[in-house]
């Protein structure tokens, strides 16, 4: 019994559970019941069915379902749920959480690693301790700040470079109208915001006083400065055949066709960029182990690390559903979801099992559809690191700027020719508007 | 150290222009190692001009043992273990040679059996031993797939070397006289299954990375060692034979039974870094068909270890003997005194020899290239330092 301490008893190990569940209800009533109020009383309440909310009115109708729906609708419809919630931070970091799993699932069965394959509790979630305990890890260990380092920009970087990964993630659409920031130059606006990841990963290479930090985030600057054209060129092209810039719009204009079947080779472009963009196997060259230690991650320990890498995994969502949404149709699909749940004429109670009045068919299938597509490219994205080595810095640029430039201007010209003829676009013979 | 005229001349080679006065400005000392991932116990001093290599100093003795002024406090028996420390991965093959060289000291004759059951432990260990070198080539160059692989089937072998031997890395097995002990029952059929299921799985390797094109655009043509540079330089084993030496111990100077075996020196002639990389692949695939040929015509039974004196030892002279190890030419220079511990031993490992064509093959190549170049030099930093 070496695993249980000397003096363990059954009955002390119940009253300590006892202990917490009394700690917590007392702090439940005394600390969070007064803040919840102090909240109501400053936040404007929906009126229902004709009756302004009060914050005590409210508190009453959590326990009646048929009046707490709406006001649950209510809020969903807000724009800081969509920023917060679904589609914006906490949705895409379920993604990359999800995708780091899936990543070492994938590897794992690839490379005959045993840790990711096997490591777990359930029957289905073999490898989640591994996830689970590398994530204690990347909490709990310690920050160390190289001395020398310009410490506010060391500090500041790694959040920012969450932040601007966010920034990304909100004007990615998932459904039709959902979308944290749905504004009419959302493809620029995305371009712009990926600008900043080069100067960022130069910023903190900068600040971390190291040799081999800093040969990695010039690295990655280059890197990104020689795929940044090709990427925007391949996007270009799906704009001259959409029509519009705004993201929600590209995606509901490819309901008939994908635009992947048009431009293939702008999605190969695309598609390759990224892999760039992201700094994944084979461009992971800022971050060459063999070579220059970890790139512009050397000095990163503990949570600076996590944030970098919860960062660049958002990027990963990011650019694996912008990929989607260019080429792959958005989340146009059939219709696999009934449009309501239940009858029509049910009960109350049954309404609220069925969600009915909350839940939407059309907005369930597009999600669905939009989550499939998006994983799929992701793992394609996550293919390349089973069975391609790194590719040398010199080789990279030249990909960049000469084969990949004129690859993305071949298939703009098949669309600007496409549309000339009449094929495509407004009173065109095949109409996708 | 090169002088200032010497770089600025290979500068001007790599189509640089680089002055007196600009030169300090320019360049960029990077110690690479001995706390480096691409780097081992080993540390190597290289200046950057940009993204080429304009001047590289190789500093070992990171991990010196004394391994040679510790032998002489021990006697001929009670040296073997602590010699296979340097390589414990090829741990049959660095006690092979000093036995065989004891065994010249002390008039020996090792019986045939025993022979034949220390070339196939040899071939054996070399296979752990490539099989641990490619697995470190394929993470540098950032093939994590060649990591794995080579690592999992490595344990197969290590697994047979421990029913032969008892242990699973250092396996003492070799000692003046022949082998440790005899080989289990069963392990012939074992043997030829995992040989078999290994030729499969080599042919695997073959595809996912020397075929891989970006392996091949990575390696090819990049750190070429010509022959003439390559023997000039004395470098040795697979480094000697990627360059178009077709030297190998075994062929050279045949050691117990491998003058009755039949196998070719594997070879290639580009002298790059693909070539040296390929090499050793090579001689895996050979070694599997010696190690079927000496299970074939071993004979059934028999003595495997010769009988000796409480403490061995011989007339007062010297020996040298070596063998063709993973790394090359692993020899030992025993001089004897007359009493049961040497008087001097010097080992002459190939890992030292091949790493004095780092400086020569990393000058004018580029950062990238720098792993690439050094791992496939087949050096082993624990066992150059001794």
């Amino acid at each position: 019994m070496a695993t249980l301490p000397e003096e363990f008893r059954f009955g002390n190990f119940l009253a300590s559970i006892i202990w917490i569940v009394l700690i917590i209800v007392v702090i439940l009533t005394l600390v969070v019941l007064p803040l919840i109020f102090v909240v109501l009383f400053y936040l404007p309440l929906p009126p229902v069915n004709g009756e302004v909310l009060t914050p005590y009115l409210f508190l009453s109708m959590i326990v009646d379902p048929s009046r707490t729906l709406p006001i649950i609708k209510f809020y969903i419809h807000q724009t800081p749920f969509r920023v917060i919630v679904f589609p914006g931070f906490v949705f895409a970091a379920i993604v990359a959480a999800a995708t780091i799993f899936v990543e070492r699932k994938f590897l794992a069965k690839m490379q005959l690693r045993v840790g990711p394959l096997y490591a777990g509790v359930w029957g289905v979630g073999e490898g989640i301790l591994q996830l689970a305990a590398d994530g204690l890890k990347v909490i709990s260990k310690e920050i160390v700040v190289p001395s020398g380092a310009d410490r506010p920009i060391f500090w500041a970087t790694p959040v920012a470079y969450v932040a601007t990964a966010a920034a990304v993630v909100s004007l990615i659409p998932t459904a039709p109208g959902w979308v944290a920031s749905n504004t009419s130059v959302g493809l620029i606006a995305v371009f712009a915001i990926l600008g900043f990841f080069p100067l960022i990963a130069l910023l903190f290479s900068w600040a971390s006083n190291s040799k081999y930090p800093f040969i990695g985030g010039l690295r990655a600057l280059h890197q990104m400065i020689a795929f940044e054209i090709p990427f925007i060129l391949s996007a270009l092209s799906v704009v001259i055949l959409a029509g519009s810039l705004n993201l929600t719009q590209i995606a509901q204009t490819q309901h008939a066709f994908w635009f992947i079947i048009f431009l293939p080779v702008s999605a190969f472009v695309f598609f390759i960029s990224s892999l760039a963009e992201l700094e994944r196997v084979p461009f992971d060259l800022p971050e060459a182990e063999s070579e220059i230690v970890a790139g512009w991650l050397t000095e990163t320990s503990g949570m600076i690390y996590g944030l970098i890498q919860l960062g660049s995994y958002l990027k990963v969502y990011a650019l694996a559903a912008l990929f989607v949404i260019l080429f792959l149709g958005g989340w146009h699909g059939p219709q696999i979801f009934p449009p309501q749940l239940g009858p029509t004429n049910a009960p109350t109670i049954e309404k609220m099992v069925t969600l009915q009045g909350f839940y939407n068919g059309e907005t369930v299938n597009a999600v669905f559809w939009f989550l499939v597509k998006t994983v799929i490219v992701i793992m394609l994205m996550l293919l390349p690191r089973g069975i391609s080595p790194r590719i040398r810095i010199d080789i990279l640029l030249h990909t960049g700027w000469y084969k990949l430039i004129v690859l993305a201007f071949v298939n703009m010209f098949v669309a600007l020719a496409l549309i000339y003829a009449g094929v495509l676009g407004p009173g065109g013979s095949i109409s996708i508007h | 150290m090169p002088d200032l005229e010497d770089r600025i001349k290979e500068s001007q080679r790599m189509g640089i222009q680089i002055t007196k006065e600009s030169e300090d400005d320019r360049l960029m000392t990077l110690s690479v190692g001995p706390q480096h991932p691409g780097s081992g116990h080993f540390r190597f001093v290289v200046k950057l001009d940009g993204d080429y290599i304009v001047h590289c100093d190789p500093d070992p003795g990171y991990v010196h043992r004394g391994e040679e002024k510790m032998c002489e406090y021990r006697n001929f028996i009670q040296n073997i273990p602590h010699l296979e420390r340097p390589v414990i991965h090829d741990s049959t093959n660095i006690t092979y040679s000093y036995s065989l060289a004891v065994e010249e000291l002390t008039g020996i004759q090792v019986p045939r059996r025993g022979q034949f059951i220390r070339a196939i432990a040899s071939e054996l260990n070399r296979q752990i031993y490539t099989l641990y070198w490619l697995a470190i080539y394929g993470i540098f160059l950032g093939h994590s797939t060649m990591f794995m692989w080579p690592t999992g089937d490595r344990e197969l072998f290590i697994d047979l070397m421990e029913a032969l031997t008892g242990a699973r890395v250092t396996h003492a097995f070799n000692i003046p006289g022949g082998v440790r002990n005899d080989i289990p029952n069963g392990f012939k059929d074992r043997c030829l299954r995992q040989i078999s299921y290994y030729e499969k799985r080599l042919k695997e390797y073959e595809d996912i990375f020397y075929n891989n094109p970006l392996v091949r655009q990575r390696t090819e043509g990049v750190g070429i060692l010509t022959k003439e540079d390559a023997i000039g330089l004395g470098v040795t084993g697979s480094v000697l034979r990627a360059s178009g030496v077709p030297y190998d111990i075994r062929k050279a100077e045949p050691y117990d039974i491998y003058n009755e075996i039949d196998f070719k020196v594997q070879y290639m002639q580009t002298g790059d870094s693909f070539a040296r990389a390929y090499v050793p692949f090579l001689d895996m695939r050979e070694s599997c068909h010696i190690v079927r040929q000496l299970l074939d015509k071993m004979p059934e039974s028999g003595e495997v270890r010769a009988k000796l004196q409480a403490n061995p030892r011989g007339p007062p002279g010297e020996a040298y003997r070596r063998v063709e190890s993973g790394r090359g030419a692993l020899g030992y220079y025993i001089i004897s005194d007359g009493s049961p511990k040497p008087y001097r031993v010097k080992i002459s490992v190939g890992s030292f020899r091949n790493m004095l064509a780092l400086p020569h093959l990393l000058v004018g190549a580029k950062m990238g290239d720098m792993p690439v170049i050094y791992w496939a030099l087949n050096y082993w930093p624990v066992e150059a330092d001794r």
